[in-house]
């Protein structure tokens, strides 16, 4: 069975892949989870500089969800090159490098210096941070701004480019082909969506940032319909992500138009989730047959649905 | 290494209206686990389960053992606050639920003829347990001042007192020992306590009573570890969610510091206690 993908020059093993803010930088996973096995860890945000981030409290349950203002905290690039990046090469990890920017410049000095280190495999653009007021969400909230930092980053790196989208956007397709028309190999999606949760009895804020990211079960099936709208535009690869917890959610994704996902929240629930989706995927395959798992890729059929809607 | 099992509940051994202590039957845990050490516990049972969706974190209260010694599983002391304590209240024995651990810093007991004071405020017993054992064994000898409001919520003195630890109870109310806050015989004991005998002291509770604390102890010289509590997502950290102000090992620029991997257990004096919360 064949559930392997290709990202522009990369090849990913299985389409499942550690969220960037979710999985530290990987190696503190490395005890409970052989990091080799993942298609891929899309390591913390990083900057050039480290970064504090914001104070507690970071995170809040919500239904189904939580929601996050943990501001990205970071080493920066140069201790992950330094500090982690060896560990990671040495478990043979796929490594995504997620990467944050307050100016284009910025962008694009990271991808420089990470262009230039071995053991990275890919740079995910962070362009879609809701937490923090400087940069990174800017870009991914005007068409010109993706375009830009996607343009440059392309003219520095030959590594694989994958922006993030943000779903706190009218119309996230738009900047789907945005990407790729600027150069993108694939792109990742969703961010969290901006929120907010306030607690009655205080009348304060339940995080230190007023507002947060919400992410988990609560967003799939948005995120989901957000998959389905840009595999429609684009024909680079898609990294679908949204709360996704069981190897049914990682399948609907991909029947939706991902070619692989990324697991984030529910990582934190169930830090072995990834063999049981793995075996999920096994199992799924033998069921219904399928030798080569990107063939389910976009095979949503719509036909007889909007035919029955549009009738009614 | 932590391991996740899905464990049975073997016994919910209620206190109070707000207290019970829940044990779990987890062997591979209880082997390994260290005092102070906490697990996760996916409260509202299956891993898909939603409500809640995150685990929570709760410091090992025993190391439960068989007739002959060998670790057969972990006990929590929860105390009933939001959604997840309230579901562990209730819980059935037999009940199975994922636990994961042993996680984080553990306390390092010390050794005789130094002594060994523990800090508890209110559902800040939770880590003493194991670490009283840990010193009995050492020969350590060992003090546990303990708070809370009132006499109703002072709980399992007598599992301290079995293990041979010199107990002094303090209520705000009045109603069982000392009159007042824990820290009033605790300052009188640093004062009275000669300079030559050396005493360390080992502090879990609310972050005003630990502040305080980490004050007391700095006045008179004297070590001082406390457990902190953080709303957790992960455990491992891999979230960034957990974090308090905090110095290096060594001193240094304070940075936000990770209370699961770093902690829970933290020199008092690398805490920026201003940066504190007053939960």
């Amino acid at each position: 069975m064949d559930l392997s993908l290709q990202i522009g020059s990369l090849r990913l093993a299985n389409p499942l892949i550690a969220a960037s803010g979710c999985f530290g930088y990987g190696v503190e996973y490395a005890d409970v989870v052989d990091l080799s096995m993942l298609g891929g860890v899309a390591v913390k945000g990083l900057f050039l500089a480290e970064r504090e981030g914001h104070p507690p409290p970071r995170i809040v349950e919500t239904p189904s969800g939580m929601l996050n203002a943990i501001g990205l905290q970071g080493i920066g690039v140069h201790r992950f090159i330094r500090e982690r990046l060896p560990e990671l090469r040495d478990r043979r990890a796929v490594v995504i490098v997620n990467i944050c920017g307050t100016t284009l410049d910025e962008y694009v000095e990271i991808a420089r210096i990470l262009s230039d280190a071995e053991g990275v495999h890919a740079i995910e653009l962070n362009i879609s941070c809701p937490n923090i007021k400087e940069g990174g969400i800017t870009f991914g909230c005007s068409l010109p701004g993706t375009h830009g930092v996607v343009s440059a980053v392309r003219k520095v790196t030959r590594l694989p480019i994958i922006p993030k989208l943000t779903p706190n956007v009218t119309d996230v397709s738009s900047f789907a082909k945005a990407a790729e028309d600027s150069g993108a190999d694939a792109i990742s999606l969703v961010n969290t969506f901006l929120a907010m949760a306030i607690d009655v009895h205080t009348r304060r804020p339940r995080l230190s940032n007023i507002v947060g990211g919400l992410s988990g079960p609560a967003i799939r099936p948005i995120a989901v319909r957000m998959v389905y709208e840009c595999r429609r535009v684009v024909k680079i690869p898609i990294i679908g992500m949204g709360g996704i917890a069981t190897s049914d959610d990682v399948l609907e994704f991909m029947i939706a138009g991902a070619n692989a996902v990324q697991v984030g929240t529910m990582n934190f629930v169930d830090p072995f989730i990834w063999k049981k989706l793995m075996e999920g995927l096994w199992s799924y395959m033998a069921q219904h047959k399928i030798t080569r798992l990107q063939e389910i890729v976009g095979s949503v059929d719509t036909t007889k649905r909007e035919t029955a809607w549009i009738s009614s | 290494m932590p391991v996740d099992i899905d464990a049975a509940v073997i016994a919910n051994r209620r206190l109070s209206a707000d207290y019970n202590v829940l044990a779990f039957d987890a062997p591979e845990i209880a082997a390994t686990a260290r005092p102070g050490q906490f697990v996760m516990i996916k409260t509202s049972g299956g891993l898909e389960s939603t409500a809640p969706l995150l685990r929570r974190p709760f410091s090992i209260f025993e190391i439960l053992r068989d007739a002959g010694g060998r670790p057969t599983g972990v006990s929590i002391f929860n105390k009933r606050i939001g959604a997840g304590t309230s579901l562990l209240s209730r819980i059935e024995p037999g009940t199975h639920l994922p636990v994961l651990g042993p996680l984080g810093r553990p306390f390092e007991p010390i050794d005789p003829p130094a002594e060994a004071w523990m800090v508890a405020g209110g559902v800040g017993l939770a880590p003493f347990v194991t670490l009283a054992s840990a010193l009995m064994a050492r020969g350590t000898p060992a003090t546990l001042f303990y708070g809370a409001r009132r006499a109703d919520d002072l709980h399992c003195v007598e599992l301290f007192e079995a293990l041979g630890v010199k107990m002094v109870l303090v209520t705000e109310d009045g109603s069982r020992g000392i009159h007042g806050r824990v820290t009033v015989p605790l300052a009188s004991a640093l004062a009275a306590r000669p300079l030559g005998s050396p005493v360390k002291l080992f502090v879990c509770g609310p972050t005003p009573m630990m502040r305080a604390c980490a004050r007391l102890a700095a006045e008179h010289g004297r070590a001082c570890d406390v457990s902190l509590e953080q709303v957790m997502g992960c455990g491992l950290g891999g979230c960034y969610s957990c974090v308090v102000l905090a110095r290096g090992p060594a001193g240094g620029t304070p940075h936000h510091t990770r209370t699961c991997i770093d902690g829970p257990v933290f020199d008092a004096t690398r805490i920026v206690w201003e940066a504190m919360s007053g939960h």
